[in-house]
């Protein structure tokens, strides 16, 4: 990730350690220390500091970066919101992590998906490769004119952010001719134009502004495809919103998220080895939702079992939510049901996987979803 | 240094219209900010009276870049600019010679955004931090904050039969920003805009971090007459409530030496505020807040080496 930050060579950096996302920063202060990229890396005394030094910084006119983890997104709240209502577009490295209380360093999604309604564009990444590739993409998404929207390229803490892997980087003058200069109509250091930002927002405009900012994430999910198709035509890598993994004729189908996709393509494998029609969609996009398309994708599948690393206390795992709701205006929708896993970084294995696919195969028989919501390896089941 | 006529004929960088109360004494500095210098300012304002009452979507009284982002972080939100103005700069990509102001009052200031504002002054960043302090957060109806004064009440420290106001002294928050160490630490009051032009001039257009806190009257909270607002203001000086003196890196110098002797009680017992201090059980409050007085005063004699 520092590499790709590296190359987007952004005017400022502001951001505070936090395990796992520490070494992104770290790194990248040593590319500031060798004078390799012309940054200002603002070292704030808090996370909330750094995003409150990001939109200050882009208000300017400035692409700005951040990285961060769990504790530190949650100190960011506040400004998560008002960087998306400024429509500044902020980049964030987000390494998932779990939430405190009882805290733990490990991977899960609690963080990103809490701050899932604060108008972030957010996009998944399943290994190294792809969070790499969606950071390079990443500024011709959130910079452009009908978006104009901050943007969090996520990665599961450890499992993907401290792993080996072999990856492609791309040459530094491919990546800046990809990336382009970023154009600002408004600049807060525009003297001659003073403008004042962050004015008191009451009844009777507020309402047209949430407006703009919900049509700006619609607007985003057309260019998100665009600016992938650019990436594919330059780099050779594809993506879409998401990716269909053997789910053309799949009647049992699992959606999920980021690294344990790696654990469900190699089950499916060894299933389809033995003729089972199964079948992933992994979620690349989460905002904006591609409900169109994921209806469109599933629709004819039997049963999708959806994978939530995080909980919703009191309600059903947000990802459910949402392949529900795509999948409600079906006439014939499949039986989907939901499994929490992995919270605070417990274990998620292969047979786990294979456990799962055989369960769908019986409510599929049986015609009945037994258990609509449960979750994976926890004591006192 | 320019005098009040040739500061009052240039573009202010604040316009009538706003929505502060009537007698507010808070216009008095944020019009000088482009006055007092020939930088071009860029102005954040914390959350409080002056960013709600200045700016109404879509009217602002500014006449300079203004941005106000939340209540806490204001020094933050200006680290970035000013981050953001240094690369800017060094690539060509702006030729303006600009100065970076960040306002907030004594609730964005001495108390939630305290960590921010130490954390950039630490930093070193090019920046002028201006305090208005008027002793509670008025913005949300008058609550204490840690620069109202012992005694004073508040609509969270009610006078009742077990409370006599706020039951703590003021935090010294100018000796926390000296203690930083920086370029430049200032007191000032609105009641002297010629001390206090010179100072915004100073913070400004010196390279690095500078802090000012100024004395800032309110109407309702201080309970006062809105024609008494600069009374007030200089009162609080006359009594040595509030010093007027300047430190650079830990070199004190006071600007006004008061020339009699004025009780603090002639002060506090002019403000609405204070008012249940009359009363004769309270007695010992005034000695308090005199013999606290006294104590700052023989401080900052010492202090500037005297
Ligand atoms: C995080 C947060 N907490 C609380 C508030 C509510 N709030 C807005 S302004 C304010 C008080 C401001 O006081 P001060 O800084 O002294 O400025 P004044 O209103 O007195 O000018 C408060 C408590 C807020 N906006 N944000
Ligand atoms: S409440 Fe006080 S500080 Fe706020 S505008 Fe009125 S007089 Fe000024
Ligand atoms: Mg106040």
């Amino acid at each position: 990730m520092a590499e790709a930050m590296r190359q987007i060579n952004p005017e400022v950096v502001a951001a505070f350690p936090i395990t796992p996302s520490t070494q992104v920063i770290e790194d990248f202060a040593k590319f500031v220390a060798d004078a390799r990229v012309d940054t200002e890396l603002v070292t704030v005394e808090s996370e909330h500091s750094a995003m409150s030094a990001c939109i200050g910084a882009s208000l300017s006119g400035a692409r700005a970066m951040t990285a961060t983890s769990s504790q530190g997104l949650a100190l960011m709240w506040e400004m998560l919101y008002i960087a998306s209502s400024m429509r500044q577009p902020i980049m964030m490295t987000l390494v998932n992590r779990a939430l405190a209380g009882g805290i733990n360093i490990h991977c899960d999604h609690g963080d990103s998906m809490g701050a899932r309604d604060a108008g972030w564009i957010q996009i998944y990444s399943e290994n190294n490769q792809e969070a790499y590739d969606n950071m390079v993409m990443a500024p011709a998404i959130a910079e452009n004119a009908g978006v104009r929207l901050p943007i969090m390229v996520c990665q599961d803490g450890f499992i993907i952010s401290h792993s080996i892997e072999t990856m492609q980087i791309e040459d530094d003058e491919g990546v800046r001719s990809f990336i382009g200069e970023r154009l600002t109509e408004h600049s807060l250091l525009d003297t001659d134009n003073p403008a004042s930002w962050g004015a008191l927002d009451l009844a009777d405009y507020y309402i047209e502004h949430k407006r703009a900012q919900i049509d700006a994430m619609a607007n985003a999910k057309t260019v998100i495809q665009e600016v992938s198709e650019r990436f594919n035509e330059q780099f050779g890598r594809k993506y879409e919103l998401f990716e269909s993994y053997r789910l053309e004729d799949a009647e049992r189908v699992i959606v999920a998220i980021s690294s344990v996709s790696g654990e469900i393509k190699q089950t499916i494998d060894t299933l389809r080895e033995k003729g089972e029609k199964v079948g992933l969609l992994k979620i690349r996009v989460f905002r904006p939702f591609p409900y169109d398309e994921i209806r469109e994708a599933l629709k004819n599948a039997g049963i999708v079992a959806v994978l939530d690393r995080s909980a919703s206390f009191g309600a059903y795992g947000p990802l459910f939510g949402e392949i529900r709701t795509a999948l409600a205006d079906l006439e014939n929708p499949p039986m989907t049901y939901n499994r929490t896993f992995g919270l605070g970084g417990r274990e998620t294995f292969p047979s786990d996987i294979a456990d799962i696919f055989a369960e769908s195969e019986r409510y599929l028989q049986g015609g009945k979803i037994e258990k609509v919501s449960d979750i994976l390896n926890v004591r006192g089941d | 240094m320019a005098t009040m006529q040739e500061l009052a004929s240039k573009e202010g960088s604040f316009s009538g219209g706003h929505r502060m109360c009537a007698g507010c004494p808070v216009p008095i500095f944020t019009r000088m900010l482009s006055r007092v210098t020939d930088y071009e300012v860029v102005v954040c304002s914390a959350t409080g009276c002056l960013e709600v009452a200045s700016t109404i979507f879509p009217y602002s009284a500014w006449k300079v870049p203004w941005v106000h982002t939340a209540f806490e972080n204001a020094a933050a939100t200006m680290s970035g600019v000013e981050a953001a103005y240094k690369v800017l700069k060094k690539k060509g990509k702006t030729d303006k010679q600009i100065k970076c102001v960040a306002i907030g009052g004594d609730g964005g200031t001495y108390d939630i955004g305290l960590q921010s504002l130490s954390g950039a002054m630490e930093r070193g960043h090019d920046m002028l931090y201006i305090c208005y302090d008027n002793g509670a957060y008025m913005n949300t109806g008058i609550q204490r904050s840690s620069a109202t004064p012992m005694g004073a009440a508040t609509t969270t420290t009610p006078v009742g039969k077990e409370s006599s106001g706020k039951a703590h002294l003021k935090k010294d928050l100018t000796s926390i920003m000296v203690s930083h160490d920086l370029d430049y630490v200032a007191q000032a009051s609105i009641h002297n805009p010629v001390d206090l032009s010179k100072k915004i001039k100073k913070g400004i257009e010196l390279d690095g971090p500078a802090f000012l806190n100024i004395l800032s009257p309110c109407i309702p909270g201080w309970r006062i007459d809105p024609s008494s607002s600069v009374e007030l203001a200089r009162m609080g000086v006359e009594t040595k409530f509030w010093n007027l003196f300047e430190v650079e890196h830990g070199k004190y110098t006071i600007n006004y030496r008061p020339r009699k002797d004025v009780p603090v009680a002639d002060w506090i017992l002019a403000q609405g505020r204070f008012k249940h201090l009359k009363r004769p059980e309270h007695k010992h409050l005034l000695e308090e807040l005199q013999s606290q007085v006294d104590g700052q005063w023989a401080r900052l004699l010492k202090l500037a080496g005297e």
